[in-house]
């Protein structure tokens, strides 16, 4: 049976909502899960952790270097933990991309990216080329999977649970050559691109930094995330954290609305797994018409206010 | 310091939409064209400007592939790196392999920094990089925006999904970058004519002491799921109306 080790992310006070995405990637592979939280004071971290349904032990791994999980301190943690897992799975965010193929490397085997499909313990759906293509890989059962999963394609796990929470002590010794400076967050009161529910992007058609301000309007009228494609970000509208695409975020929105954004495969590959995608182009010949559920050819200038000001009456 | 070493490796070009072979056996590529990674591109860019500033002697562009990914290195050479070197490798390789045969190149050109693309637009794995830096046990500094040597230390700016985050780092270390670190000059013709007299060399994977392993067997390859065209609304006002039939406001 196996045997699977769950790397939370947190940001020190709360548990990213990756982490309960990631855990429902591990119940599909099958077997024991238990999750794991570096941090320098974990209580109330594995506290949230304890909750999340299907976990059986939660790890909690103090120490004053974990203030900022950077991967060169977390993986040699995680390493040493690894022994008597058959899987060590991390969320497909930065901080599992960054994390977990150094976790691989040092445990000398290789990483499944992007997991969107588990099909057994040991086999794996994971886009490539842009996900233009869905490759199904084996790994071989003899060596430890390292993997991350792609939290796009799965549901977080439920929060009724109760496992145990156990501290334990991580005697290694740690590199001092990678040191935090700081974060600078382009956060806003707006809700997380990642988990939104509703997320509306806008592309180059909005022509300026200015004229997004339309975009952030609807969707605060919706209590929405923004996002925006990347071609937007090349032109500076907007920074790049806002990025949708190959390149940028995977999201999995309720609602996802697309405006002024062609629909180049690399922005498409972001958004398939969103429930229902609108898009507002002038250019009915745009390849974002080919994936809307709902699609209105018009000018985005006066639609979008239009379509504010509808929502609200 | 005296060496840069960027990694660059050889993939379906950015512009060519893939298709998946009927047999599932892989994806079409003959025939396709070929380019430099375009994260790749932007290391080297960004290994010139450190060079041009003065902080850096010389430019070393390495790639793991067949014969043709010579193509690729010469445009790198064109591009303004001084020197090349292709390890031969006609299958696949998996990236932990990759890493091996970077981690053995560095031991013999020992680069005071590592520039690669934070992933290949190809297999889309993003792991090459990160398994190199624990392979030489040094820093990595993943997904850079913005890269600022100071003697035998760097600090990065990462675009990661809160924001921009800033580390430092001991040199040697490796850098992989993301888009906006910078914009990629183009090449020239008589840059051009100027590359093919640049040193460029070819070894094996052998010459460097590693063997490939494969942990992973391709099962099959196959076309993603389309989504279902939907319909074309005529006004803003049937835009709405059709969100509040599907349950939304």
């Amino acid at each position: 049976m196996s045997r699977i080790l769950v790397v939370a992310e947190h940001d020190g006070s709360n548990i990213n909502p990756s982490t309960a995405k990631t855990l429902s990637c591990a119940k599909d592979i099958g077997g024991d899960v238990d999750l794991v939280v570096f941090a320098k004071d974990g209580a109330a971290l594995a506290e949230q952790l304890a909750a999340l349904e299907g976990a059986s032990r939660v790890l909690r791994v103090d120490r004053e270097e974990n203030e900022v999980p950077v991967a060169a301190i977390v993986a040699p943690q995680i390493v040493a933990l690894a022994s008597g897992y058959s899987h060590i799975l991390g969320p497909s965010t930065t901080f599992g991309k960054d994390l977990m193929p150094r976790v691989a490397a040092l445990l000398g085997v290789g990483q499944v990216s992007d997991i969107m499909e588990v099909v057994d313990a040991h086999t794996f759906k994971r886009p490539i080329y842009a996900g233009n293509c869905v490759l199904t890989i084996k790994a071989d059962p003899a060596q430890t999977v390292v993997a991350t999963a792609r939290t796009a394609s799965y549901q977080a796990a439920g929060e009724s649970g109760s496992a145990p929470v156990e501290a334990i002590d991580v005697q290694v010794e740690l590199p001092g050559h990678t040191r935090f400076v700081g974060i600078e967050s382009g956060s806003s009161d707006r809700p997380d691109l990642q988990s939104a529910r509703i997320v509306v992007s806008g592309g180059r058609a909005l022509g300026s930094e200015e004229n997004f301000s339309i975009i952030y309007s609807l969707a605060d009228k919706m209590g929405a995330g923004v996002g925006a494609s990347r071609a937007a970000v090349d032109a500076g509208y907007v920074p790049n954290d806002m990025q949708v695409g190959q390149t940028g975020k995977i999201i999995a929105p309720d609602l996802y609305f697309a405006i002024g954004i062609s629909g180049a495969i690399q922005h498409l590959t972001g958004i398939k797994d969103a429930g229902t995608i609108v898009a507002i182009n002038k250019d009915e010949e745009a390849p974002i018409f080919e994936v809307a559920d709902i699609g209105l050819v018009g000018d985005l200038f006066q639609a979008v206010p239009e379509l504010e000001k509808l929502l609200d009456s | 310091m005296q060496k840069i070493m960027v990694c660059l490796k050889r993939v379906v070009d950015y512009n060519v939409r893939v298709r998946v072979k009927a047999d599932g056996s892989g994806v079409a590529t003959e025939g396709v064209k070929m380019s430099i990674n375009p994260f790749d591109e932007i290391a080297l860019e960004e290994a010139l400007r450190i060079k041009e500033r003065g902080e850096a002697e010389e430019i070393l562009v390495v790639s793991i592939g067949p014969t043709d990914a010579q193509q690729q290195l010469r445009t790198g050479l064109a591009m303004g790196a001084d020197r090349a070197i292709l390890v031969q490798v006609e299958e696949e390789i998996e990236p932990l392999t990759a890493a091996r045969i970077f981690l053995a190149l560095i031991e013999k050109e020992e680069p005071g920094l590592v520039i690669t693309g934070k992933q290949a637009i190809d297999d889309d794995n993003s792991q090459t990089g990160q398994m190199l830096a624990a392979l030489w046990n040094r820093p990595q500094a993943t997904f850079a925006s913005a890269v600022t040597l100071d003697g035998d230390k760097a600090t990065v700016v990462r675009e990661v999904d809160a924001g921009l985050e800033t580390i430092e780092i001991d040199l040697p270390a490796v850098v992989t970058t993301d888009l906006r670190l910078n914009e990629p000059r183009y090449v020239k013709l008589p840059d051009i004519m100027k590359a093919k007299r640049k040193p460029l060399d070819n070894v094996g994977m052998a010459d460097l002491g590693v063997e490939p392993r494969k942990q992973f067997q391709a099962v099959s390859f196959d076309s993603p799921s389309e989504r279902q065209k939907g319909i074309i609304v005529e006004d803003v006002e049937s835009l709405a109306n059709a969100l509040k039939q599907k349950g939304f406001f």
